[in-house]
């Protein structure tokens, strides 16, 4: 077992206990928030941080989550625990579809980014215009402390849900950055030419990576459904969820493990504090969003475990370089 | 579908297609030079929108007089723009830029939120009939002045960017920014005009809506969206496809208008975005392919 395995398990047990520390609801409601930050972002890091496919409507696959197990509890009486795995079943159909079209006929960079800002519309437009979707209202999910429901009487029930969600998409993400595939789409982002030329299947592996991604995501959105009680199409497929899953991945180092977890324990407490002191003032937040991503882009483009990483390296080679001064003298 | 209603969708598509090329001409002129992709066009032309408003609800200015102004103002954010964020991105990766315009974008809009309030504002134009009628159809003054408004100045800049000295600059560093540098021409100074005027066009286009279009902070985000797809459409750095870009999505817009019901009309205009982007994409928005 490695240190930093060490350090890990311990850093998780202090969030596991953190329910104890305090029964402060809105304490949690932030935790909670900075988990379901992480993991949602952490999805979308698989796909564009990773593999280099930079999405700019993953509110697809999050409205995707968010509206399948709301529909299959309020029409069918469904358990959303059963809903997410439906939920993500049918992101994997719409991950697929997307995936396929765009990759098939190569859209790159910023035309894949519009382009999946395009179909994020698209689904919210239908959305909007189909009575089975309730239209504009939205969805009104059913009140009941039922844990079978996905309901909890206190914050640290759902708290726990988050974190073990949380936890198995990290765990998910970091055994692909280990693998095989995770080097492929590492290649795929850095030369996709290079990359297909040296064998890898770039299509295949870009298919994957999505489908992955928006399994994923569509669990985040199932949870907020199942949180909130409430959803409707703006929330879940408009551009706001698109940039609030990007911007914990952008400020915390995209294409890293820690990245998204770093970046929701900044973003969201900032977006908090902001919202309490100049409450009478609506999208203060995301007037402070913005300029925190044109401030890191410029500034911090690797993110802040990025930034962290090139202190380290910086300073162990000042270090080796003193070594290597004292042995020649 | 009566002939009527069909020729009245294509005059309103017309009109409405116009102010969309307006729109995209100013992200095909950045794009060209700077090889940008502005997200934050939709937010400066609602900056447009407002100080046509404020010239009118303060001053009582009608929003053609105060046009000039606009358009000097956002020329001027968007030299700013330009030379505070976007000139330190240069060769930074596609989706960088695209973020820092995005982030731009947040930014604008949100403040204009907070300073303006998320009320719709209307301006009106009393000097003149609100709509000009023949043959049973009806014709919005307003619209037809942006609409001609549009045309004229996209024919302005057309000849400004093939006859004077700075116009063949933009036009030399969109081609080739190194050999336009190799020849004398100051390439920092021509990104700043070239951003300034784009900037300045959305501006314009902004004052232009605003006597048939509400004035709010969000309004920009329906139009950038169009504004991209009406790029794609027409082809980078061309300005005369911008527009035909800009007519046919208003045209499309005004048919799903009449035709489907909702606000299923918007899925028009992402449906044809997105075959055009699968079907003809780098042909269509320049040859940069990464």
């Amino acid at each position: 077992m490695k240190k930093s395995h060490i350090f890990y398990g311990i850093g998780l047990i202090l969030i596991a206990l953190f329910p104890f520390v305090t029964d402060n609801q809105y304490f949690m409601h932030i935790a909670i928030l900075i988990l379901y930050y992480a993991l949602v972002s952490q999805a979308w890091n698989i796909l564009s941080g990773y593999a280099g496919q930079f999405s700019f409507g993953h509110a697809i696959f999050f409205g995707t989550g968010a509206y399948s197990s709301a529909i299959l509890l309020s029409k069918y009486n469904i358990s959303p625990w059963i809903g997410m795995f439906i939920g993500a079943i049918i992101a994997i159909g719409i991950a697929l579809l997307i995936g396929f079209l765009s990759f098939r006929y190569k859209l790159r960079g910023a035309y894949f980014s519009l382009g999946t800002l395009a179909f994020a519309e698209i689904l919210r437009i239908l959305v909007q215009n189909m009575d089975y979707f309730n239209k504009t209202l939205g969805i009104l999910l059913p009140i009941g402390d039922n844990p079978w429901l996905f309901q909890f009487e206190s914050r640290a029930g759902y708290f726990y849900i988050i974190l073990i969600l949380t936890i198995i998409v990290t765990v998910v993400a970091y055994l692909i950055s280990k693998s095989r595939l995770g080097f492929n789409l590492i290649a795929i982002r850095e030369n996709e030419e290079a990359a297909q030329s040296l064998g890898v299947k770039t299509f295949k592996n870009k298919m994957i990576a999505i489908a992955i991604s928006g399994a994923l995501t569509s669990v985040g959105g199932t949870f907020y459904a199942q949180y909130l009680l409430y959803i409707d199409p703006p929330t879940t497929f408009g551009n706001d969820v698109s940039i609030s899953i990007i911007l914990p991945a952008i400020l915390g180092g995209m294409g890293t493990i820690l990245g998204p977890f770093m970046g929701a324990i900044i973003i969201v407490p900032l977006g908090e504090l902001t919202s309490h002191f100049f409450g009478g003032f609506a999208g203060i937040h995301l007037m402070v969003y913005g300029l925190i991503l044109v401030l890191v882009i410029l500034f911090l483009p690797e993110g802040l475990v990025g930034w962290f990483q090139e202190k380290m390296r910086s300073s162990r080679l000042k270090k080796e370089g003193n070594q290597n001064d004292i042995t020649e003298t | 579908m009566s002939v009527e209603l069909f020729f009245q969708s294509l005059i309103d598509g017309t009109l409405m297609g116009g102010i969309y090329g307006l729109v995209a001409i100013g992200l095909t002129l950045i794009f060209g030079v700077m090889k940008i992709i502005n997200f934050a066009q939709g937010a400066l032309m609602m900056l447009g929108m407002y100080v046509s408003y404020w010239c009118f609800a303060i001053l009582g200015i009608s929003p053609y007089l105060s046009l000039p102004l606009s358009a000097i103002i956002l020329f001027a954010i968007g030299m700013t723009m330009q030379r505070g964020i976007l000139q330190r991105m240069a060769g930074a990766p596609d989706h960088n830029q695209l973020l820092v315009t995005l982030g731009i974008t947040l930014f604008i809009e949100n403040l204009a939120l907070v300073i303006f309030k998320p009320d719709f504002r209307s301006v009106t134009v009393d000097s003149l009939p609100a709509s000009l009628s023949f043959f049973n159809l009806n014709i919005h003054t307003t619209k037809l002045i942006a609409f001609l408004f549009a045309i004229v100045l996209a024919i302005g800049l057309f000849y400004f960017l093939k006859k004077t000295f700075i116009g063949k600059a933009i036009r030399a560093t969109s081609i080739n920014s190194q050999g336009a540098s190799l020849v004398g021409v100051n390439i920092t100074k021509i990104n700043y005009i070239a951003f300034g005027l784009g900037a300045a066009l959305a501006g314009v286009a902004g004052s232009l809506i605003t006597p048939f279009f509400y004035t709010s902070p969000t309004v920009g985000a329906s139009f950038i969206l169009k504004g991209f797809v009406v790029v794609v459409l027409g082809g980078l750095g061309n300005f005369i496809g911008a527009l035909v870009g800009g007519l046919l999505i208003g045209i499309s817009e005004a048919f799903g208008g009449v035709l489907l019901p909702g606000s299923l009309k918007d899925l028009m205009t992402y449906l044809i975005f997105i075959i055009i982007l699968l079907l003809k994409p780098s042909g269509l928005f320049g040859g940069k392919t990464r």
